[in-house]
């Protein structure tokens, strides 16, 4: 693994890296990339099949209202880091420059 | 510290109240936890509860509820309305819950009192609790040592006396390592027998919250009282799930004696089998065992679990929770949020989760990863065909000391016992099976015992007798 790659990893994780973070982590990933390549092994020596689903799948709950209105409204904006009345704030998403 | 039975008397009895052990409990935090570190906060207010609960003992007795006026800590990953929930992150060092967790719901519906919050490595990723972006925890019995993690605050409140059990979360052996270190008793349930909603997710299919206790009896009590199904966690298991293992009077414990021949401590290899020929001597028979998939299991894991790191949280983007860090537009305000907002390790796991979840590269890691999963549980089941209990050391050696392990692979390793469990889904137990000595202090040894899916109360029964009774 190179700097170009863990530069595009965190482009793609949404995380900004220092220059020193680049050149540490580039180390670090190439050496556990190497240890869990190990994995190949298992599944090569052996005989492999597709994963099972879980014993318990398709689990629905009932189609119900638990909560009544307002009951949360209040304490999960006031977690929001920008609202306006009882709406949350963020950025624009269409650049309309050009 | 007595254990949750003795308070439990003492509470009937009128010996002791509820209020005079909040009370010491505050002051033993006073006065240990400035140089332990084991609290992120302490719920004073909490008192009132005390206060109430000492009263409902002189109208009720014995008929209050199992866990009324138990104080219990509360690894911080795990949401109290009103409470705040940081994750030992930056990112959430401000987020308050809007809502209790499920087993929250429940301790309290048993009558426990939450006293307070406990350190944690960030986002319970990390073996020492070193990786809290609020300071390390150090071993309440040597203090150069670490305490375990990633639920190490909780194990070193409990190991402190402070009080009689704290409630931990395990996604590859943060409840077992951490009990190891301390001297305590940590339970792993099966995965699905205790209710995740209200647990801030780390790794999705390997997740479960248990006990760090005194005694596998107490261990037993919390863990009756948080387990069940649960219709906000659509992974919980019903008792009809697995076939129930029942309890026996002698087992068969299988020794994976090839897995334990190299990386672990001397010192720790000599305890665990004279802990295998004391199981001989009460009448179990011993048999070794091949587990050739397990011992790679940790490379396993360390592909499944940054791949649903990566996941999950990408839910913090400093846009609905969370800290914020303003900027001009939304990919800066991401980037920056997520720089500024994890630290090391997480940004590590989250690098290599993305990596091995690419298109490119998924088929390679994470598919061959799956695959080897479901095969070390056709092992593992192979395996319980013809034994009861699969043991092995909890960790490969003590406590470490505090900034020894510096490499993320030799810290990696550490988990080489543990992980293999939360890959499979099957409950473990860890719980001091000796002491080692490091310069001239005893340091505990945890043995773990790992059961088949739904042996969970065959477990803690043979663990109660071997541990609880051996005096």
């Amino acid at each position: 693994m190179n700097q170009d790659e863990v530069k595009h990893l965190a482009n793609l994780s949404r995380i900004e890296l220092s220059p020193a973070e680049i050149e540490t982590f580039t180390k670090e990933m190439s050496a556990i990339l190497a240890y869990v390549g190990q994995v190949k092994d298992i599944v090569d020596g052996g005989v492999s099949k597709v994963p099972t689903v879980g014993l318990r799948h398709n689990i629905f709950r009932k189609d119900e209202v638990t909560n009544t209105p307002d009951q949360y409204t209040q304490d999960i904006l006031g977690e929001m880091p920008k609202t306006d009345g009882r709406y949350m704030v963020v950025k624009k998403i269409l650049n309309t420059d050009t | 510290m007595l254990t949750i039975s003795e308070l439990r008397k003492k509470f009937v009895s009128g010996e002791l109240t509820p209020l005079q052990v909040f009370d010491n409990a505050l002051e033993a935090i006073k006065e240990k936890d400035g140089e332990v570190h084991a609290f992120l906060e302490v719920y004073e207010d909490a008192r009132e509860e005390a206060i109430i609960a000492t009263e409902r003992f002189l109208k009720e007795g014995d008929s209050a509820p199992v866990l009324l006026g138990i104080p219990l800590a509360v690894k911080n990953n795990i949401l109290i309305k009103g409470r705040k929930a940081t994750a030992s992150s930056k990112i959430l060092e401000n987020y308050v819950a809007t809502y209790d967790a499920t087993i929250i719901r429940k301790l309290r519906a048993a009558g426990a009192i939450f006293i307070g919050a406990t350190n944690m490595d960030e986002f319970a990723m990390g073996g020492s609790t070193e990786n809290s972006a609020f300071g390390v925890t150090k071993n309440p019995l040597d203090l150069s040592r670490v305490p375990g993690g990633s639920s190490g605050g909780s194990a070193a409140s409990v190991a402190m006396g402070i009080v009689p059990a704290a409630i931990g979360t395990d996604t590859g052996g943060s409840i077992r390592q951490p009990a190891s270190f301390c001297g305590l008793v940590g339970f792993k349930p099966t995965y699905g027998a205790v209710s995740r909603f209200g647990l801030i997710a780390m790794g999705s299919s390997l997740d479960q919250a248990g006990p760090l206790t005194n005694s596998v009896a107490d261990a037993e009590l919390i863990n009756s009282v948080i387990a069940g199904l649960d219709v906000n966690d659509a992974t919980t298991i019903d008792k009809d799930t697995y076939v129930v293992e029942l309890v026996k009077e002698k087992y068969t414990f299988g020794i994976p004696t090839k897995f334990l021949a190299d990386g672990i401590d001397d010192d720790v290899l000599k305890t665990f089998n004279e802990h295998v020929e004391s199981l001989k001597s009460l009448g179990h028979a011993v048999v070794d065992i091949d587990l050739p998939l397990f011992e790679k299991g940790l490379a396993a894991y360390y592909i499944v679990m940054p791949a649903e790191v990566s996941s999950n949280l990408a839910r913090f983007d400093g846009m609905r929770y969370g800290l914020s860090v303003e900027a001009d537009n939304l990919l800066d305000v991401y980037q920056k949020t997520r720089a500024l907002g994890f630290g090391k390790e997480v940004k590590r796991r989250i690098l290599l989760g993305t990596y091995v979840l690419s298109s490119g590269y998924y088929d390679a890691y994470y598919g061959k990863a799956e695959l080897a999963r479901g095969m070390m549980r056709d092992e593992l089941k192979e395996i319980f065909k013809s034994v009861d209990f699969i043991l092995t050391p909890t960790a490969p050696t003590p406590a470490f000391k505090i900034g020894e392990q510096e490499d993320p692979l030799a810290m990696y390793r550490q988990d080489i016992f543990t992980v293999p469990v939360n890959l499979t889904g099957v409950p473990a137990i860890s719980f001091p099976m000796g002491k080692v000595q490091r310069e001239g202090i005893d340091l505990p040894v945890g043995v773990q015992y790992i059961a088949p899916h739904g042996g969970d109360a065959r477990l803690l029964s043979v663990a109660k007798k071997i541990y609880d009774d051996r005096l």
